[in-house]
């Protein structure tokens, strides 16, 4: 089995590192730089707890080698608060009671990270779109939904 | 969730690529989005000594119009699709399938050319290529050559595609005047599988008759199932409720599904006339026929 | 009712944001997966394809030959612990690794320790097991036909696979009050077996330390408590003594009942542990979460009401078959191996009611309560909801009608049903007249009836259930002999801040910030300054965990009553500071203060601190409390739930246009979290009513063993849930709250399963069992002809 040297930039700071040919882009994050806020939901690419922003789009990074991440720019959700202030997204997720357990929520703020970076003032709709690729069983999404047009509205 | 061994080759040209398929024959596979390919080989349902990933083969991902074509690189992602502006204005069977291929994030990296490639029968873009009329353009050791889409699906999984071939195009042929298409999908939630769906291209001729329909079924049997008989009905027809039954009837008819969780067989074939019929019915809205 | 505090001391009513978000937000959460410690090793699971079969043989070698893996467990290796067999929490017992032979798809059969986690799973690949077949019986209906195949054959004496007969209410007089009705119906229910498959898997990482001879267990577990006295129990016999045994439930993705037993990969751990001396870590994928864990569900119901033709009920008539699988697993109280389905004559005053569960063994895994259900509330409740429904079909009479006839008016409480629960209070009526208000009920009617007309198929669909929660009171409740109190231990520090440790375990609930709002409530501390901790059985008082929504009910009822008697002490050190007599001082929020003189007064604050620094001469310095409350009753939360869909006759699909929940949960401690916990609740009553199902093939193969088929509602497939409320207190509770978060799993899929009944009542339907797939509808339509 191949291994690699890969530089990746993580929440703006560079990553070298030697990987296996195999390790999932989430392992990398999870096991070897200790970046326990990405979780593990499922093995078939369907929860989206593992989701991250990569080169600007959030996708499941459990569904990624980290070989693939060579070169790429990733904002996990350890990167959202600057300067110890929250993202608005962070905020919103705070007033509207977005979490609960907690588990889901890096994804969600990652997904919606993307989301904002792409549409300014979401309606329900393409929210719900956006986040369908998303699991959670605690929130039902109604709060979710809230949390995300609480940070839309903010200054960004 | 952790797939076994593979040495991974991450080629910057296409001949570099295509020499190492040739070289490692069976025991390699391409790698473009990996949205299908990872999770087999997390599951182990699959496995592969070496994984060649073309994601760092520039000059694969475009959309453009290109000499009465819309021409797709194999690498161009969905989410490319979902957000392209001439795809929603001038294929919007495409902008239909693209918005039901698994969810969102996956979109962000599965490729159109993966999907054709995997030739899954459950997945989406097949039906609506095979709709359109397109072509595929494969590279390989001895060059390029072009693949109708009516000969590319040759089995549950397999392809045209010889070994050492890359698919690196899709082309589709820039509809007449007074065509649309639309692409209806059933799944159980969102991000599934198809239970059935159906697209349907029609060209609508200046009598207001129909001059051309392309019709085509997913998960409806091992490979895509293009439906000849009702499309070949079609032509000469009015764009009529009477018509878009009949046609409907005759897809269901071609349609051998098999039976799982989300239908019997019996379930899914109704539902392959039923989604045609919803399909044609807005394809005929979209080219102004109706 | 406007809340007795302000917003900044956070008492009850105050929906105040969350003190647990701060970390979450930054995915600062620590989950068990999260833990690292030195030299920590890793286990995973080699697994059976077969249902059933004999092991004749456990190759190990080539997965030694891995790099990294270092051994192989088997159920050989802990027999000679006698660990490879253990107590269920209904006093069955279930293996933990086999000996002999396999009894469900997914059982596990073999253990790999690994350096880490990609050479475990490369081990658990490379292990090679021999299987011979055995007949699979999943059909529990079969599988008491005499000359089925005996499944428990580790069981001496045991002919047959019946686990349990149980039986509650009068035979004789519900027989005979059927017999003389003017009206019967009767439906065949199947609520078939579901996973509750939380985001967080289970896990844990299991610590012996050899020096100090003491076991850290990190585990996902709802009950920490329960768990180290098991353990205890069970492992004695190796030297692990209960004040060397200590497990820490961190921070926990979801629980709903599915992190309460004891699974196979903690013993696994903790043997290897103790064993090799080094952490190891279990983390389950989501596949073996599914395929092993404890389902939910799977009873066969057949339910029988009998009324006057006014439709005023006489009687309730229920029997079931109870499918646990190979083993009874579930996590009932101990006296009742039905849990709490005798509830099952709902919200109604049903006068004769006789309700009998039997239990069988099938080879499935075991199990049997873990879906946010309380106890199989949530099987009595469909199945009372279902049949109500069904009796107003048959006597055409509007279903909210029937209802309002039948409930138990609110002067009636207490309210001793015929199945033997005192209803502590309830206003059923009250909270169905609003959810008709509020969806606009009589419009709707209008609208079906013209739809009707145009044959599209629009139904409505009500529930009004009664909950039961707050497990409960020592006469009946027990689970393994462990009575179900629970605790809470306050501390208030000398600048007026406090601790408050609980023996629940909060899995999303928001309990560090409502414990803090109920201690607030109490003594007028911020909420902001209370800090809540659960989870450390080392700090922690003793308490029976979070499931079946209980921890507000007993829980939250010993902080008020251990807040009640530091506020006891500190009116004593009041009295000594203003030179007064105790019975001469009032209290308002946060201070005590001399009757007639509101400025001689002083706050909580300068209590603590003389609590330290100047208490009366012959007190103990300090100023805390514990309190280990032994609820005298269950809470009976209550709610009336109406769904609005309308079905595509083309595809089957049904779409919910609208859900108007609105809950009674009596006193809300904090509106939001409610909101939230409801909202959750919701979708996962809709997930059962239109999407999961587990099921087994005859040879014993899971379908739906994977996300890719056992369906998780997205937030497409979510309704944009409308809630409201009402309160009634319970009488019992010392804050008058009844706890909330299973209300809506328990009332949600009957409102749906009503509405699409509902939609198709004309063609003659008067029952569907869940999910209510499209094909299933659509099949419906056909054979009546009505599908497009």
């Amino acid at each position: 089995m191949s291994k690699h040297n890969i530089r990746v930039t993580i929440n703006g700071v560079p990553h070298e590192a030697q990987v296996d040919a195999r390790l999932l882009l989430v392992h990398f994050l999870r096991d070897q730089l200790q970046m326990t806020g990405t979780h593990i939901g499922c093995d078939t690419t369907h929860c989206g707890a593992c989701t991250v922003v990569v080169d600007l789009e959030p996708v499941k990074s459990c569904t990624m080698l980290a070989v693939q991440a060579d070169g790429a720019a990733i904002i996990t959700v350890e990167g959202l608060e600057r300067d110890g202030k929250l993202h608005p997204l962070q905020e919103g997720f705070c007033q509207e009671h977005g979490l609960q357990c907690g588990f889901c929520t890096p994804g969600m703020l990652m997904t919606a990270y993307g989301l904002l970076s792409q549409t300014d003032r979401p309606s329900e709709a393409e929210i719900r779109h956006a986040i369908s690729g998303n699991l959670c069983r605690c929130t039902g999404y109604v709060n979710i939904v809230k949390s995300i047009q609480y940070a839309a509205a903010l200054p960004r | 969730m952790i797939p076994a061994p593979f040495d991974y080759h991450a080629p910057g040209s296409l001949a570099e690529a295509i020499g190492l398929l040739q070289q490692h024959g069976d025991d390699a596979k391409v790698l473009s989005g990996g949205q299908s390919l990872l999770p087999l080989l997390k599951l182990r349902l699959a496995s592969t000594a070496h994984l060649v990933d073309i994601g760092r083969i520039p000059g694969l991902e475009y959309i453009k119009e290109e000499g009465g074509y819309l021409k797709i690189g194999g690498r161009t992602r969905e989410s490319a699709l979902e957000r392209s502006d001439v795809i929603k204005a001038k294929y919007p069977i495409l902008h239909d399938t693209a918005l039901v291929i698994a969810d969102p994030l996956v979109r962000n990296r599965a490729t159109v050319g993966g999907n054709l490639a995997h030739a899954d029968p459950a997945n989406d873009h097949p039906a609506t290529m095979l709709a359109l009329g397109a072509e595929v353009v494969a590279a390989g050791a001895g060059g390029e050559r072009v693949i109708p889409i009516t000969q590319f699906f040759t089995g549950i999984f397999s392809t045209a595609l010889r070994p050492g071939e890359i698919l690196v195009e899709i082309r589709i042929p820039a509809p007449p005047p007074r065509s649309g298409g639309a692409y209806v999908k059933l799944e159980r939630k969102v991000g599934d599988f198809a239970t059935a769906a159906a697209a349907a291209q029609v060209t609508i001729g200046a009598d207001g008759k129909i001059a051309r329909a392309g019709i085509a079924l997913t998960s409806a049997g091992p490979t895509p199932i293009k439906a000849t008989a009702a499309e070949q009905f079609l032509m000469g027809q009015r764009p009529d409720t009477a018509a878009i039954a009949q046609a409907s009837k005759l897809a269901s008819d071609a349609a051998s599904p098999s039976a799982d969780r989300r239908g019997s067989v019996e379930y899914k074939r109704e539902m392959a006339r039923v989604l045609t019929a919803r399909a044609l019915a807005k394809a005929i809205a979209r080219a102004g026929g109706h | 009712m406007a809340p007795h505090t302000t917003f900044e001391i956070g008492g009850l009513g105050h929906s105040i944001k969350r003190k647990e978000d701060p970390r979450f937000i930054r995915g600062q959460g620590r989950y068990v997966d999260d833990i690292t410690l030195p030299g920590m090793l890793y286990l995973d699971i080699v697994r059976s394809p077969f249902a059933h079969a004999k092991i004749t043989r456990i190759n190990a070698d080539r997965a030694l030959k891995v790099p990294g893996v270092l051994a192989v467990i088997t159920g050989e290796t802990l027999a000679k612990y006698n660990l490879h067999w253990m107590p269920t929490l209904m006093s069955d017992t279930q293996m933990v690794l086999p000996t002999e032979k396999v009894m469900y798809q997914a059982q596990e059969v073999a253990a790999v320790i690994a350096t880490d986690r990609y050479a475990a799973a490369d081990g658990v690949d490379a292990v090679e097991v021999e299987y011979e077949p055995l007949p699979v019986v999943v059909d529990p209906f079969k599988a008491l036909e005499p000359g089925a195949p005996v499944l428990r054959t580790d069981k001496k004496d045991k002919k047959d696979n019946h686990i349990f007969h149980w039986e509650v209410g009068d035979r004789q007089g519900t027989d005979a009050a059927f017999a003389g009705a003017d009206v019967t119906v009767s439906e065949q229910i199947y609520l078939p077996r579901i996973h509750v498959a939380s985001i967080e898997t289970c896990g844990c990482v299991a610590d012996f330390d050899r020096v100090n001879g003491k076991l850290t267990v990190y585990m996902t577990t709802q009950a920490p408590h329960a768990i180290r006295t098991v353990v205890a129990l069970v492992a004695g016999h190796v030297g692990l003594s209960e004040e060397k045994i200590r497990i820490v439930a961190p921070d926990i993705g979801g629980g709903f009942g599915g992190k309460v037993p004891v699974y196979p990969g903690y013993v696994i751990a903790i043997a290897a542990s103790v064993v090799v001396g080094k952490p190891v870590k279990w983390i389950e994928d989501r596949m073996e979460n599914l395929q092993a864990d404890s389902f939910a569900r799977d009873y066969h119901i057949t339910a029988e009401l009998a009324a006057k033709k006014d439709g005023k009920i006489t009687g309730l008539r229920i029997k079931t078959l109870a499918d646990h699988g190979y083993a009874d697993a579930a996590a009932n109280p101990s006296k009742f191996p039905a849990g709490l389905f005798s509830i099952c004559t709902g919200s109604y005053d049903v006068p004769h009611a006789f309700a009998e569960v039997d239990g069988v063994y099938t080879n499935k895994p075991p199990g049997g309560i873990a879906y946010r259900c309380s106890f199989r509330v949530t099987e009595a409740v469909h199945a009372i909801e279902r049949m109500v429904d069904a009796l107003a079909q048959k006597l055409q009479m509007d279903p909210a009608e029937l209802r309002f006839r039948n409930f138990i008016p609110p002067e009636r409480f207490p309210y001793t049903s015929a199945l033997g629960w005192e209803y502590d209070s309830g206003n059923y009526a009250g909270a169905l007249k609003k959810a008709m208000e509020k969806i606009g009920y009589a419009d709707l009617r209008r609208e079906q009836a013209e739809k009707r007309q145009r044959g599209e198929l629009m139904g409505i669909g009500i529930s009004s259930f009664t909950e039961i929660v707050g497990a409960g009171p020592s006469k009946h409740f027990d689970i393994l002999g462990i009575k179900m109190f629970d605790s809470c231990e306050i501390r208030i520090h000398p600048t007026g801040k406090a601790i408050a440790r609980f023996g629940t375990k909060s899995q999303g609930q928001g309990h560090e910030t409502t414990y803090a709002q109920i201690i607030a409530e109490e003594l007028g501390i911020p909420a902001a300054h209370i800090q809540v901790e659960e989870g450390d059985t080392d700090t922690a008082p003793y308490g029976l965990g979070t499931y079946a929504s209980r921890s507000t009910p007993t829980a939250g009822a010993a902080a008020a009553i251990a807040a009640r008697k530091i506020r006891d002490k500190a009116r004593k050190i009041a009295a000594h500071l203003l030179e007064a007599a105790e019975e001469d001082l009032e209290w308002e929020t946060g201070r005590f203060f001399v009757k007639g003189v509101p400025q001689k007064g002083k706050t909580i604050q300068e209590i603590a601190f003389a609590a330290y620094t100047n208490h009366p001469q012959g007190m103990e310095a300090g100023l805390e409390a514990v309190n280990y409350y032994d609820p005298p009753n269950l809470t009976f939360p209550f709610g009336s739930y109406i769904a609005v869909v309308d079905i595509d006759r083309g595809t089957g699909m049904v779409k919910i246009r609208r859900f108007v929940a609105v809950d009674d949960c009596g006193t809300i401690i904090n509106p939001m979290i409610v909101e939230g916990q409801i909202h959750g609740g919701l979708t996962m009553g809709l997930a059962p009513a239109l999407f999961e199902e587990i099921q087994y093939d005859e040879a014993g193969n899971i379908q739906g063993g994977s996300f890719m088929d056992y369906l998780l509602p997205t937030a497409m497939e979510t309704p944009a849930w409308e809630t409201d409320k009402t309160v009634t207190p319970s009488p019992h509770h010392p804050l008058g709250a009844k706890g909330v978060g299973e209300s809506a799993t328990v009332g949600a899929p009957p409102a749906i399963v009503n509405a699409v009944v509902d939609a198709l009542a004309h063609l003659g339907v008067t029952h569907i069992d869940i999910p209510i797939t499209p094909e299933k509808v659509w099949r419906i339509l056909k054979d009546n002809g009505v599908a497009e």
